[in-house]
């Protein structure tokens, strides 16, 4: 509508041009057709090569008995997948992956909130913490991952020392599974904390203030204020960072790696598929069988969340 | 009538329960409930960091001791040359820097040109294009690693700087921010330009990139801290040393140094990747958080 108010507009204005000779815009329409996909398609071309092919790509080989940098592979049908369920890996890997995921977020976001809450608060310093408690997120996962594994040393770690300090022996934080998975899980809130205090923040102070005020003319104490108002206020954001925080969870890779290199009681999905094709198996097929099962399960969390946030929003 | 009496009520009620700013009553609840959470919330953050830097001064003696000693008798640089004749710490440096330059130029233009397709040109499919790209979002680059891998090493790309920038170039997440930025732009400022007779390409460069400096400023800070921290598909697709990355190299140097006495080096290796971050991100960590935030409250 607009445009062709612009368009009259533009050929009202140049007199030279004859009004009827100017196609019904179907030149114009083609030209913006070109003009969209030379804008577009370098971009569309690399998200369809690297980022959708290999969903279709991992499909294709897990259905496959390949060795990665083999010639040659053998179809295989559903094998993969038999051996992936019908062996300790399934339980191991699902189970360490929700234990993982759920705990990551779940503190990540009850932290964020509490610590959203304390930069909320009216006093001095409030900008140089808040960049403070962001920093992490912005930091290598490698680098933190070796500072925290110098922290978390049983022998000469900062850690180990404030232990032995009030009795108490360190544990072996890298030998025994539940407790890298432990320390994993500790030093992955520490790196993504910042992000969920933030994005509460802006929640926060998005807030009415107006509604803020009323309550609190009515009566309502700090508590109740939060528990009332700011807490269904904010869901929009809660189920903004529950997506958030879920996605990048089942992508925890860096730390994992580097603090746990074996993945003795760390190996989520993902690095379960990172070492079957490149640790050392080379199972290709089998690894792709892995992704397939992980990006189902993103699918479905994505499809149920995005439905649940669309109700959600509609109502804040 | 009415309306004076609750207004003097609130003044006589209001006034003694309310107590002086400077009151020790009410400093001791300001730094209780508005210092202490931020202080403690802080030194969790700054304190591994801090440790990190104090510990790459330290000598191994110094290290490997059962009591704690904070502070480094003197600010010794062995462990930084230590770790830059072990591995090539400067090639991974100089890889590091050209990966993330040419990584995130290109893709802060390819999401500029897509973000401005998608707003402002006329498209039949341009909702289809859109949700395309914001499922691209949700796809992690994880779960694309092996496709990716057997792509990338079949057109010769194992162990250079392209076949490590080449599968990161799309871009989902600037696009989407941009294109949210975009959106919010006064119709009237193309208006004008378009009745000029100033085609896409002048009004993309000279008026709407112009004008989304900030938004602009800020994918592209997130896009280069993320590829300088990129380590799952440099990991993948390097394994000789003149090609790797910092965080690659650093895996390398901590394979390579596998002693307790060499946390030191380690740490010297940790500070050369962490810092030049930190330092960003203190001057322009307006546009970074901004950024980020921006993305919650739109999307």
């Amino acid at each position: 509508m607009s445009e062709t108010t612009k368009a009259r507009r533009r050929s009202a204005s140049s007199t030279s041009q004859p009004e009827r000779k100017r196609p019904r815009f179907s030149g114009r329409t083609r030209r913006d057709f070109l003009v969209f996909l030379a804008l577009a398609l370098p971009n569309l071309i690399l998200i369809a090569v690297f980022t959708y092919r290999p969903l279709f790509a991992n499909i294709q080989y897990s259905f496959l008995d390949w060795t990665l940098g083999s010639k040659t592979a053998r179809y295989i049908g559903f094998e993969n997948y038999a051996t992936f369920f019908g062996s300790d890996d399934a339980p191991r890997v699902l189970g360490t992956t929700a234990v993982f995921t759920v705990l990551t977020v779940g503190v990540s976001m009850v932290l964020g909130l509490l610590v959203a809450l304390a930069l909320n608060a009216k006093v001095r310093g409030t900008t140089f913490a808040r960049s403070a408690v962001f920093a992490p997120y912005v930091l290598s996962g490698v680098g933190v991952g070796l500072v925290w594994m110098f922290i978390f040393d049983p022998g000469y770690g900062a850690l180990a020392w404030f232990l032995r300090s009030i009795g108490i022996a360190s544990p072996q934080w890298f030998n025994e599974p539940p407790l890298a998975l432990t320390m994993v899980i500790i030093v992955y809130v520490w790196k993504n904390l910042g992000y969920c205090a933030i994005v509460y923040l802006a929640g926060l102070q998005s807030l009415p203030a107006d509604v803020m005020e009323a309550a609190a003319l009515d009566g309502a104490g700090a508590g109740r204020r939060f528990l009332s108002i700011s807490l269904p206020l904010l869901s929009p954001t809660t189920f903004f960072l529950l997506i958030t925080t879920i996605l990048s969870s089942l992508q925890a890779f860096d730390l994992i790696r580097i603090m746990t290199p074996l993945g003795s009681g760390t190996s989520t999905l993902i690095y379960e598929a990172y070492m079957q094709a490149f640790g050392s198996y080379n199972r290709a097929g089998y690894s792709a069988a892995i992704s397939v099962v992980l990006f189902a399960i993103l699918l479905v969390v994505t499809v149920v969340q995005i439905r649940f946030v669309e109700r959600k929003v509609h109502y804040a | 009538m009415s309306a004076p009496a609750p207004l003097a009520v609130t003044e006589t009620v209001g006034k003694p329960e309310r107590p002086r700013p400077f009151s020790s009553q009410n400093l001791a609840r300001t730094i209780a409930g508005g210092y202490l959470p931020l202080i403690v919330a802080t030194l969790i953050v700054v304190l591994p960091l801090l440790w990190m830097v104090l510990s790459s001064f330290k000598t191994p003696g110094e290290i490997v001791t059962t009591d704690l000693k904070v502070l480094p008798e003197s600010v010794n640089l062995d462990n930084y040359s230590t770790a830059m004749t072990t591995v090539p710490f400067g090639r991974f440096f100089l890889n590091s820097a050209i990966v993330t330059a040419v990584g995130a130029a290109v893709k802060v233009t390819l999401a500029i040109m897509t973000a401005y397709a998608l707003v402002f040109v006329r498209f039949p499919f341009k909702n289809v294009v859109f949700i395309l790209i914001l499922v691209a979002l949700m796809v992690p680059p994880q779960v694309a690693i092996l496709p990716n891998y057997v792509l990338i090493a079949g057109i010769g790309g194992k162990n250079t700087l392209w076949g490590i920038i080449l599968p990161g170039l799309g871009t989902a997440f600037g696009t989407f921010l941009l294109r949210q930025h975009f959106m919010t732009l006064p119709a009237s400022i193309l208006e004008a330009a378009e009745i000029d007779g100033a085609g896409h390409w002048k009004r993309l460069w000279q008026i709407v990139v112009p004008v989304s400096v900030p938004s602009i400023a800020t994918v592209a800070l997130v896009t280069i801290v993320s590829e300088w921290n990129d380590y799952i598909w440099p990991l993948i697709i390097t394994d000789r040393p003149e090609v790797m990355t910092l965080p690659v190299g650093l895996t390398l140097l901590q394979n390579s140094e596998g002693g307790t006495g060499s946390w030191g080096i380690l740490m010297a290796g940790a500070v050369l990747v962490i810092v030049p971050v930190l330092v960003v991100f203190a001057m322009l960590q307006r546009y970074i958080v901004a950024g980020l935030t921006q993305g919650s409250v739109t999307g």
